[in-house]
């Protein structure tokens, strides 16, 4: 298959399996057959276009032309490569946790859960690979409709209520959104995402100081940036997979990974800069990583806690692209994939305590480390890469945004990453403390090998990202390469 | 023969509904292929029409031979070619999901109900190709007497409901046929392009503003355009479900269609047809906030989709007075959309009701189990309603947006966003209970799928749903943007 027809290829995979998974509601086998392969092929189908954006290729997609000028494009850069290397190498590891997962608690509606999953794969890629705000919009949407029967899986009342706040909050944004891509779209017809922003000189710096307040307010809602965070703690009353891989990668990814296409691909640093904007985001990014540490401290459940954490680490991304250095942008791309092993490993953890210890709180782990020793290795991986512990995926994020934050003359930053890492040690180290050091109280085994198998992989992941970050998908060179683009501008020829 | 088409795909069907009754009484399964056959070929016909003005432009016809402005003229140009395909297509769709439900409900009356409906469709199909005023009032009744009696079959309420209707829409027809009367004393022809050239001539007159006044507000009664709508949620909630599949879809988007071409075509340019659009924009955006405030109160889903309709056609009329390229492109591309929609939306509840028993929203607990494939169809339709991609009714949205964004028209893009977020919220509703609220009592009812000859059609028309957004470019860029009048492209 020739490079262009790959990032479609990679986009509708998934969506075959949309189409295929009903007609196999009473049979599991297949069913399972069928989301492998899907993953699988997807994964394989994005990694291939890795050798030519590390040579610094930019891949041109499939084009769907409209009217005025408009088109459906997708395009692969770094960028979206790494978000879309991230999404789909942790959809198939997610794939078989879901197995152990659904079978241990006895789910139903698992055919319904299996294509929604598929259907938000595709979606998140398509936003990995969209190469203007309209396909980004398309996907974008998808995505919220796509996820919205994950949240209500369980079928209760509690389920329904958090669909319910899920869907007013997250289409609303939707609308705004939308409202600020026509308003972008009319200042600036026809435009692609460029490195390095379109609309820089295209309009009063007044009207892009309120256009870009919209966009935030639009993406805001999905990368959980407060006070627009609401619905993500609520949403943990989903399966925990859901919870893993659309809470901790795809839905709040793709809210981040909006607001820095719009940041370094939309308005450009500079811009940003002219429009003070940039000083009232990182004050947003610093706000949110403070009081959503704060909040997790008071969170009893293990994974609203964990849901808490998310929405601080999001901001870290905001954070380095507010700050829009290289070693800034860098960091803050890398937590894509750094965040993103780190935090499914705790909610893979999370799951297995759940299923196998029936405990949802953050009290009443004493000595599961000894019993579930896989289970609660990835965990503390997870939680030490999370607080900044050096040789661990999250040090190298928040190193590189402590240096960009320097460089830029930030300093206050710095004491925001250190306070957040302090953060984070108090509200996970407790947790490792009664499952390492405590006596356990009751008979619990490890989890079945479709549910250790991931979390251990992504444990490891988690380490292995700290100690060679380039290691096999070489997310530190992509975050590199798309930082440099952006703060150089117009790398890519329109 | 193909000479003639423009002619014969309004005399096919108007024979066809002369000859049903006949064949009805003793063989309604002949009178019902009949009338299919006739709308298939209206349908064939329009889509031939249509390719030819796409590619040689205008289509003349004089009848009779007789040459204008003496004779009447049928003139097909995109627009009207446009949406000659779109109303036969909706009537086919209709007709083929009528049989099984007429079958199992009134199979005695089949041949009087394919007469008077193909007399309805006949009634729309000239309207929209006829090039004379007078002409277009004859078949504005046609259809409209045609639908009263249609209408009026859903039972006593029904009859209430459509007596209404038809005091109501007599007004109206009767404001369209003043309005013309005092065009021809003003310029004394009847034929529309005749009209254009001599008005050039009459200049400026209070008499022009109270004839365009008169239809515009005549059109605007029969297009159920906010606040003119009064008699159409009760009309749409009581009327057999084959009927408000393809009322609620086609007639008034060919009213809409009327105004359009008075406004645009006949009166373009002109100062009156100006402060005419600029009336129908105040009242386009007050339409789309009444019909979606006034569909999130509803308890009944057939009056939910009535007034869901009433704030879409605000859409539409709000595209037409922005009247920007991009915003007409909308307004047309909603008119496509919400009929396929619409239509899909009527035709799923009415099979609800008629298959459960169950017409509130409320009761739509568990459906999807029940019904899964209706309620598939009816689910794209109400995703594309709120307007969320990638089904057809974002893009349309998005034109409409865009247009309005460029034209500085605030209230315009405060109404759509807000109507949007009010139309997820009453569509949301239905869909949560259908696909999410599981209901023990229903694990063990029975399957009350639709029967495979009403399925088909809502899943052809929810399947268009979905792909005509995302394949939209070949039917905007050869159809929709030719539509457009000169003095706008």
């Amino acid at each position: 298959m020739d490079l262009a027809s790959r990032p479609l290829a990679a986009v509708l995979v998934s969506l075959l399996a949309v189409v295929l998974l009903p007609l196999f509601d009473r049979r599991p086998t297949v069913r399972e057959t069928i989301t492998f392969t899907a993953a699988a092929l997807k994964l394989a189908l994005v990694a291939s276009m890795l050798p030519a954006v590390l040579a610094g290729q930019v891949i041109e997609g499939a084009t769907l032309p409209l009217v005025a000028g408009l088109s459906l494009h997708l395009r692969v850069d770094a960028f979206g490569l790494l978000f879309a290397l991230t999404a789909s190498s942790l959809w198939l590891l997610t794939s078989v946790y879901s197995l152990g997962y659904l079978r241990a608690t006895a789910s139903t509606h698992q055919t319904s859960y299996y294509v929604s999953f598929a259907a938000c794969l595709s979606a998140t890629v398509g936003i990995a690979f969209a190469a203007n705000l309209l396909t980004f919009f398309v996907c974008y949407e998808v995505l919220t409709l796509a996820t919205y029967p994950l949240v209500v899986h369980a079928r209760t009342p509690e389920a329904l209520g958090a669909g319910r706040r899920y869907l007013v909050y997250t289409l609303g944004a939707g609308q705004v959104l939308l409202v600020a891509i026509v308003w972008a779209q009319s200042i600036a017809p026809g435009a692609e995402f460029t490195p390095g922003g379109f609309l820089a000189g295209r309009a009063s710096t007044a009207t892009l100081g309120i256009l870009f307040a919209l966009f935030i307010a639009g993406c805001g809602v999905k990368a959980a940036i407060m006070p627009l965070h609401g619905w993500l703690p609520a949403a943990m009353v989903a399966p925990t997979p859901v919870s893993a891989l659309l809470h901790a990668v795809a839905v709040v990814k793709a809210g981040a990974f909006g607001v820095v296409r719009i940041v370094g691909y939309v308005f450009g640093v500079d811009t940003l800069r002219a429009t003070g904007a940039d000083i009232a985001l990182m004050l947003i990014a610093a706000a949110t990583i403070l009081v959503a540490s704060v909040r997790a401290l008071g969170e009893d459940n293990l994974k609203r806690r964990l849901a808490y954490s998310t929405i601080g680490q999001l901001s870290y991304i905001v954070l380095g692209a507010a700050v829009g250095s290289v070693a800034a942008l860098t960091g803050a791309m890398f937590h894509f994939a750094g965040h993103g092993f780190m935090k499914i490993a705790m909610f893979f953890s999370a799951g297995a305590l759940h299923t196998e210890a029936h405990r949802d709180g953050v009290r009443g782990l004493d000595g599961l480390g000894r019993q579930m020793p896989m289970t609660m290795t990835a965990f503390a991986l997870g939680a030490c890469g999370l607080a900044g512990v050096p040789l661990l995926a999250g040090f190298i994020a928040k190193w590189n945004l402590g240096v960009g934050a320097l460089e830029a003359g930030h300093v206050v930053l710095v004491g925001v990453l250190v306070t957040s890492g302090l953060f984070n040690v108090a509200y996970f180290f407790p947790i490792i403390y009664d499952a390492f050091f405590k006596a356990p109280s009751g008979q619990v085994r490890e989890a079945g090998w479709p549910m250790v198998f991931p979390l251990g992989v992504t444990g490891a992941a988690a380490l292995c990202l700290g100690v060679a970050p380039d290691l096999g998908f070489h997310f530190f060179t992509l975050a590199r390469l798309a930082a440099e683009s952006i703060v150089a501008g117009g790398g890519v020829p329109q | 023969m193909s000479a003639h088409l423009p002619i014969l795909i309004v005399v096919v069907p108007l024979v066809a509904a002369l000859v049903v009754p006949l064949l009805g009484r003793r063989t309604p399964g002949v009178a019902h292929a009949v009338t299919l056959a006739a709308l298939i070929f209206a349908l064939v016909a329009s889509g031939l029409v249509l390719a030819r003005v796409v590619v040689d432009g205008v289509w003349r016809y004089q009848l009779g031979g007789w040459a204008p402005p003496w004779g009447i003229e049928y003139v097909v140009d995109p627009l009207s070619g446009g949406m000659m395909v779109l109303v036969s297509f909706l009537a086919l769709a209709a007709s083929t999901y009528a049989w099984s439900y007429l079958l199992a409900t009134d199979p005695g009356r089949i041949g009087l109900f394919d007469s008077l409906y193909l007399l309805l469709v006949t009634g729309l199909l000239g309207i929209v190709a006829t090039g004379d005023l007078f002409n277009l009032y004859v078949f504005l009744e046609i259809s409209a007497i045609a639908a009263y009696a249609l209408l009026a079959m859903g039972g006593d309420r029904a009859t209430v409901a459509t007596f209404r209707y038809l005091l109501i829409g007599t007004v109206g027809s009767s404001c369209y046929l003043l309005g013309t009367g005092y065009f021809y004393a003003l310029t004394g022809t009847l034929n529309m392009a005749d009209l254009t050239e001599r008005l050039s001539g009459v200049g400026e007159s209070p008499a022009m503003a109270v004839g365009i006044g008169l239809i515009v507000v005549g059109l605007a009664i029969k297009a159920a355009v906010f606040p003119f709508h009064g008699w159409q949620p009760d009309v749409y909630t009581y009327a057999p479900p084959p009927v408000t599949g393809f009322v609620a879809a086609a007639m008034t988007k060919v009213s809409a269609y009327a105004i359009f071409r008075v406004l645009y075509f006949v009166l373009g340019g002109t100062p009156v047809a100006a402060s005419a659009l600029v009336f129908l924009g105040g009242v386009g955006v007050l339409a789309i906030l009444a019909g979606s405030w006034l569909a999130l109160a509803q308890t009944d889903i057939r009056r939910m989709l009535a007034y869901s309709s009433v704030g879409q056609m605000g859409y539409i009329v709000l595209g037409f007075s922005i009247g920007s390229p991009i915003a007409l492109v909308g307004a047309l591309f909603h008119v496509l959309n919400h009929a396929v929609m619409k239509s899909c939306l009527f035709l799923v509840a009415g099979g609800v009701r008629w298959r459960t028993g169950f017409s509130s929203v409320a009761s739509f607990v568990g459906m999807g189990r029940r019904m899964p494939l209706s309620m598939l169809a009816f689910a794209v339709a109400a995703v594309s309603m709120v307007g969320l991609p990638p089904t057809v009714g974002f893009f349309s949205k998005w034109y409409l947006l865009l247009g309005a964004f460029e034209a500085r028209a605030w209230p315009g893009v405060a109404a759509l966003v807000v109507s949007s977020g009010l139309s997820a919220v009453y569509f949301f509703r239905v869909l949560e209970r259908t696909f999410v609220v599981s209901d023990d009592r229903l694990v063990a009812t029975e399957s009350r799928e639709l029967p495979a000859g009403m399925l088909g059609p809502v899943l052809v028309l929810a399947a268009a749903g979905l792909l005509l957004g995302l394949f939209q470019q070949p039917l905007i860029t050869h159809v929709i943007q030719r539509a457009l009048p000169a003095t706008v492209s």
